[in-house]
């Protein structure tokens, strides 16, 4: 059937969040009650770009782009402007006016984020459509097992999970590794802050990674696969079961796919929610259905994995990137990034920037380019001060480093690392001791347990900082931080132990001032550490509105009508209520 | 009530076979059914599985998305990672701390609810955010929060 006009409508799980589901409804609807379903198809996509102001659709052919959307509106837009033409001016999606910037796309290259927003997720022909499981067949049919390898060898592959393992060594060791029963497992436990690259992969195009697992199953001789899938996302379970199934139903998982000497199946296992199952050993043992505690390593999961087996274990990312490297080939791949770092990456960009969201761009990009160029530059114009990379182990970095390339090696240099892609733009106005004692709560709360240095130490070194950032910060604090973090980083068996000090050290050795700051002069530069600021009213400015007083929450606030008002610092739990509703900004911090 | 019991360890550990392996799933669903996994509930998956006691509880202890013990009647988890932090999560943190007089982690006494802090949900692009139940909550302000458990009042019929 043709169609006249297709309607995209993003189901991406902020959308649904903001009531998609409804205006799905609602469309259906509208379609139904006005006689054009057989003109109007609806399709529901992964994110459409702008979750931010979901609920959104885009209306093909012409490309229409509606954000905000209620039950009212569909109808209304279904009305207007499918059956009378009129696009609806007032519902469309507008560039923020404060960008005179290139729009992001054009520094944008999109490989593994490219089907996603644009095929139906749940549709297995959209995939085949734009040459989907193409690659399968062309392993399968034409290469063997060596040979693909080769080819991934060729196109310079890395672990898009973080520590960045060629991905080409990895399988070769599973494929030399003795035994008859072999595992491939997509680790879909992502749960670095900030960094949703995966969930919009699976959410968005679930085949591409089933295809990437089936020909690296082809390559280290496996014929059974896992996704571990975390249990925060429903959302991507559900479409991957969905794809898994139709896989299966069009004979691309099973017996002699492709009628080959080659068998592969998948199953998806869920978490339970546990953030160091991310570590591949842990995982593994989460999926042998016990506490996700990692363990040592060597042996390796290539020679010693799942129930002992050689198991070859590779993110959501890395696997995405498998189909579209065998398709065109490695080189075309190795011609992205940099001379260690091929292809792309897709980050997450979050914080204090203008345009937040998910990006892929060629590895190599400078910070610049992706805070000021792709981000749209820092929030409200504010002054830059660092970059958080590489989730809670990573490290922060800073201004003088802006120029910095994107990669593998320069983020280590700097004392940060790659992680999964969270990318988190601080201004001016984020204290960084409180950003370290951020992460500290994060690895304290999630450390498993299971070494000492890292269970403790971490405790021992959330609590100097819980005191600093209280203003009883004592000398000797900075250095008793520098001497845990060495024992917890030698002492800890998994990433999360020895990554853990990372983000104090990273802020250390860049900002050590402003933990000076706390600690002698009992003074929080950013102003931000409660128990060092104080709420103030400009007596000159103040105009005896009471609006502070009314509002403020344990009447810390005294004054008459007409006349200056005056915080008591005794009483004031520093809440800034007071700060926000003065129409004059005559409160101040000091 | 513990026929009842009995009757959905069955029926969930046959919806994802008595192995070992299936452990961590059976108890996470149990857990999302029944609220929480009391010991009696415990016991019996152990007893199915033919694994010690021990080892369930170890499992059931470990994970944050599986509970045993009580939880309140709306449980709420809020995002504790960096862009909601830097986007203002530590205010909302402290909002709804005060908003309900208890501490992240623990159940307020008329068993109305339960504060619990998760990992990243993946809303990145509208935090903070918090989930309550299992709906999301994004773009979060105190005012915002303030209305939000305000309307879950009401709803429950002004008891809590």
């Amino acid at each position: 059937m043709v169609y006249r006009a297709h309607i995209l409508i993003s189901g991406d799980a902020a959308c649904i969040a903001k009531g998609a589901r409804d205006v799905e409804a609602a469309l259906w609807e509208a379609v139904q009650e006005l006689n054009l379903k057989d003109e109007v198809q609806i399709l529901e996509v992964s994110s459409l770009g702008h979750s931010d102001q979901g609920p959104e659709i885009v209306i093909y052919p012409d490309g229409t782009d509606y954000v905000n959307l209620t039950p009212e509106d569909a109808k209304f837009i279904i009305e207007e402007h499918l059956l009378k033409g009129r696009p609806v001016e007032r519902l469309t999606y507008r560039e923020p006016p404060s960008l005179p910037l290139p729009p992001p796309s054009e520094k944008e290259v999109r490989v593994v984020l490219e089907n996603v927003g644009k095929i139906d997720p749940e549709n297995i022909e959209d995939y085949i459509a734009m040459d989907g499981y193409m690659a399968l067949g062309k392993v399968l049919g034409e290469m063997t097992p060596e040979e693909v390898i080769e080819e991934l060898k060729i196109s310079g592959l890395r672990g898009r999970g973080g520590a960045g393992f060629p991905t080409w060594l990895k399988w070769t060791l599973a494929r030399n590794a003795p035994g008859d029963m072999k595992y491939v497992i997509c680790n879909g436990d992502e749960g670095d802050p900030g960094a949703f690259m995966n969930r919009s992969v699976l959410e968005g195009d679930p085949h591409s990674v089933i295809e990437g697992m089936a020909i690296a199953a082809y390559a280290i001789g496996a014929s059974q696969g896992y996704f571990y899938v975390r249990a925060e996302y429903p959302i991507a379970i559900q479409t991957l079961r969905a794809a898994i199934k139709q896989a299966r139903d069009y004979g691309l998982l099973g017996e002699h796919i492709f009628g080959a000497d080659f068998s592969f199946d998948l199953e998806v296992r869920m978490g339970a929610g546990a953030f160091v199952c991310g570590e591949e050993t842990a995982l593994m043992q989460s999926i042998e259905g016990a506490r996700g505690m990692p363990r040592t390593r060597p042996p390796y999961p290539a020679t010693a994995g799942l129930w002992g087996n050689p198991t070859n274990i590779n993110n959501v990312e890395t696997y995405a990137n498998v189909p579209k490297i065998i398709h065109k080939g490695g080189s075309w791949f190795a011609s992205m990034g940099t001379d260690k770092s091929k292809g792309t990456k897709t980050f997450a960009i979050a914080g204090k920037v203008e345009r937040t969201g998910l990006i892929e761009v060629p590895l190599g990009m400078t910070i610049r380019e992706i805070v000021y160029d792709v981000g749209g530059g820092v929030l409200g114009g504010k002054k830059f001060k660092a970059v958080q990379t590489g989730g809670p182990m990573g490290g922060c970095i800073p201004e003088q480093y802006l120029d910095l390339p994107v990669d593998y090696e320069h983020l280590k240099e700097v004392g940060s690392m790659m992680g999964s892609g969270g990318f988190v733009v601080m201004d001016e106005d984020t204290c960084m001791v409180d950003i370290a004692r951020f992460f500290m709560e994060f690895t304290q709360d999630e450390s498993c347990g299971k070494c000492v240095p890292c269970r403790v130490g971490t405790r021992r070194m959330l609590e100097i900082l819980n005191r600093i950032c209280a203003g009883e910060g004592r000398p000797g604090d900075i250095e008793t931080l520098e001497e845990l973090a060495v024992y917890i980083r030698d002492g800890s068996l998994c990433g999360l132990g020895q990554g853990a000090p990372n983000p104090v050290l990273s802020t250390l050795q860049y900002f050590r001032d402003e933990y000076e700051a706390h600690i002698y002069d009992k003074t929080c530069p950013a102003k931000v550490c409660k128990g060092l600021i104080e709420y103030k009213i400009n007596p000159e400015a103040c105009i005896g509105c009471t609006r502070c007083a009314r509002n403020c929450p344990v009447n810390a606030i005294e004054g008459k009508p007409k006349q200056t008002h005056v915080i008591d610092a005794d009483i004031c739990i520093r809440c800034g209520v007071c700060k926000q509703v003065c129409p004059v900004d005559a409160v101040y911090v000091e | 009530m513990e026929e009842r019991m009995m009757h959905q360890v069955d029926e969930t550990v046959a919806r994802y076979g008595s192995t070992d392996e299936a452990l961590v799933e059976i108890l996470r669903d149990l857990s999302q059914q029944a609220g929480y996994l009391d010991r009696p509930t415990l016991a019996a998956v152990a007893k199915k599985l033919a694994v010690p006691e021990s080892r369930v509880f170890s499992v059931a202890s470990f994970y944050s998305m599986i509970s045993v013990e009580p939880l309140g009647k709306h449980v709420i988890r809020m995002c504790q990672d960096a862009p909601c932090h830097v986007a203002g999560g530590r205010k909302i943190w402290e909002t709804l701390e005060q908003a309900l007089g208890i501490q992240f982690g623990q159940t307020t006494s008329d068993g109305q609810w339960t504060l619990m802090p998760t990992s990243c949900i993946g809303l990145c692009a509208v935090g903070p955010v918090m989930m309550i139940d299992d709906e999301v909550f994004g773009n979060l302000t105190p005012e915002k929060v303030n209305e939000i458990l305000a309307r879950y009042r009401e709803q429950d019929g002004g008891a809590a």
